[in-house]
């Protein structure tokens, strides 16, 4: 089985969101990027399939060299060869496109993306992916067994999860539940060493026109300070809740 | 030309997000200049729907389509937006449209903007107002393409009462191959979900251990409300991952949220951050979720939440 796990390069969690240009632009000051976490779970079960049914691991990314030390680390957790698509991701579209192409050329059986990118939140790419290439397409995954062309996947649904049978070709938009946090690895000295040695291709990318473009960026209005009650005048909230908040 | 919203339901009955969508629907058909139409699948009375906007209903009615296919669903989606040469179709958020709904885009050949909170800014060129950042920002978006995709975030626009005299039209559409089939659901009956919730109880590890939800699932009962946990307590399995909100768990967008002994990891806030009123019961007055809350109580939740059901009771029996 040969694998392609999709990576988004995304600002870590704990980032400071600015923006320049005239709020045109992310402002990556600063910043640290770091492997989607949403994609993290799902390179993790693809190091599960790699070890015990001897699947080929790659990865890929649609962006700029600033991308590279991300697919490295996906690398250093233990994937086989990376290859990232030289151009700067425009529109969930623009990026779907790249893919197919790179799932196409590659003869992969399996994709594994996650089911949203914490920078954009688009959730839109494993979907438009599957549209393309007409796969078969599980999203918001939180488990998946393959055995032969046949695989079984679950997935969460609003109040609880639903069980589907599905088969190869496939694309799937993952979270966590495909493993667990403690499932995921923090590479180690030899996966990076190792990491150093493997491919990292870079493919130019397909003609694909964005569908979509971003005009600008705004921040939230700051919110005024919590307004606290004593802890002996219960009452006083439930007066807020009804009366000023008007959510009760 | 009509704008097509896809209404829906479940067992026949339509969700909230259904009429928040047909409300969306229809700001952006009187911008536009134009009606709404809008698409439902085995739904029994669809007459509500004509009180939000909607001037006609295509009726699916298909034992086929009785368990939701995203693709199927997609397909027939597609197949009524060319019948009705729609420039703009909407969907919801919920689990199953943003499933559905980057497949109908390919369908379509439709630009697609998610998570949108506003009806559009301006109409040509098309541009929309969304979250990004996980709720720490918004984006405005244009799509550039003829046909239009919106996926509306849940409890942003709002519903609205639009009367209208909705005709009915059945509607048979041809149903695609698929290969992904269900073999099972396990939803969990007669409990209010995190998603369609207006009110959302959630409790963190300063609750001490699982013994002790019986007052959270209490306040819930008492509120109506859904039941939600912080990452650690899931991940220690004092409650089950369904009930983990945050950014690696479930989003919650209600119109109250009231976390009990939850410190407020920025993991978490920026999951629950697009809930409209934030409560927060906390030891820790340095806890930062007391900067991310309207209202606060410092205390000991084992103090403050059974006075607090005693207080709700209370009020609620007035009511």
């Amino acid at each position: 089985m040969k694998i392609l796990v999709c990576i988004s390069h995304v600002p870590d969690t704990t980032s400071k969101i600015n923006f320049a240009e005239g709020d045109t632009k992310f402002d990556t000051n600063g910043v640290q990027f770091v492997i989607n976490p949403n994609d993290e779970f799902g390179l993790t079960r693809a190091m599960w399939f790699k070890e015990k049914q001897g699947a080929s691991v790659h990865v890929v990314n649609v962006g700029g060299p600033e991308t590279e030390p991300t697919l490295r680390k996906a690398l250093a957790i233990g994937a086989d060869g990376a290859i990232r698509v030289n151009t700067a991701a425009t529109d969930g579209f623009q990026v779907a496109k790249q893919l197919a192409k790179v799932v196409q050329d590659g003869g992969y059986d399996l994709v594994i993306a996650g089911r949203e990118s914490i920078d954009y939140n688009g959730g839109m790419v494993p979907g438009m992916l599957a549209g393309l290439l007409n796969a078969n397409f599980v999203n918001n995954c939180i488990s998946l067994e393959v055995e032969g062309t046949n695989a079984t996947a679950s997935r969460e649904i609003d109040g609880g999860k639903e069980t589907v049978s599905t088969s190869l070709p496939l694309v799937i938009g993952g979270q966590k539940g495909l493993v667990e946090e403690s499932d995921l690895r923090i590479p180690n000295m030899r996966g990076i060493m190792m990491a150093r040695q493997k491919p990292l291709n870079v493919l130019e990318p397909v003609d694909a026109n964005s569908e979509t473009s971003s005009v600008k960026f705004e921040k939230p209005a700051p919110r005024g300070a919590v307004k606290l009650v004593d802890a002996d005048n219960v009452e006083e909230l439930v007066n807020l809740l009804h009366n000023e908040a008007k959510v009760i | 030309m009509s704008v097509l919203v896809y209404t829906e339901s479940e067992q026949g009955k339509f969700k909230k997000t259904a009429l928040e969508v047909a409300s969306y629907a229809k700001a952006v058909a009187d911008q536009m200049g134009t009606t709404v139409t809008a698409i439902t699948f085995n739904a029994e009375d669809t007459s509500i729907l004509g009180n939000h906007g909607v001037d006609k209903v295509l009726k699916v009615s298909n034992a086929q389509l009785e368990t939701f296919n995203a693709k199927s669903y997609a397909n027939v989606i597609a197949q009524a937006a060319n019948n009705e040469a729609s420039k703009v179709v909407i969907v919801s958020s919920s689990a199953d449209s943003k499933y559905l709904a980057p497949l109908l885009a390919i369908d379509l050949n439709a630009g697609f903007a998610s998570n949108v909170v506003e009806a559009p800014s301006s109409a040509s060129p098309f541009t929309v107002k969304r979250t990004a950042f996980t709720n720490k920002a918004f984006n405005l978006t244009t799509i550039n393409t003829d046909v239009k995709l919106v996926a509306v975030s849940k409890n942003a626009f709002g519903v609205k009462e639009n009367s209208s005299s909705a005709t009915t039209e059945d509607f048979s559409p041809s149903i695609p191959e698929n290969g992904v089939k269900v073999e099972s659901v396990d939803k969990v009956s007669g409990k209010v979900t995190i998603a369609d919730a207006e009110i959302v109880v959630s409790g963190g590890r300063g609750l001490k251990g699982p013994e002790n939800w019986g007052m959270i699932e209490e306040l819930a009962d008492v509120l109506g409300a859904a039941t939600a946990c912080s990452k650690p307590v899931s991940d220690l399995g004092w409650r089950p991952h369904s009930e983990h909100v945050g950014q690696t768990g479930k989003p919650v967008a209600s119109n109250l949220y009231i976390a009990i002994g939850i410190s407020g990891a920025i993991q978490h806030l920026a999951g629950i951050n697009a809930s409209k009123v934030k409560v927060v019961i906390n030891t820790d007055p340095e806890a930062p979720f007391f900067k991310a809350a309207d209202y606060g109580i410092v205390g000991d939740a084992f103090e403050v939440v059974p006075k607090l059901i005693e207080k709700l009771k209370a009020f609620k029996a007035q009511q």
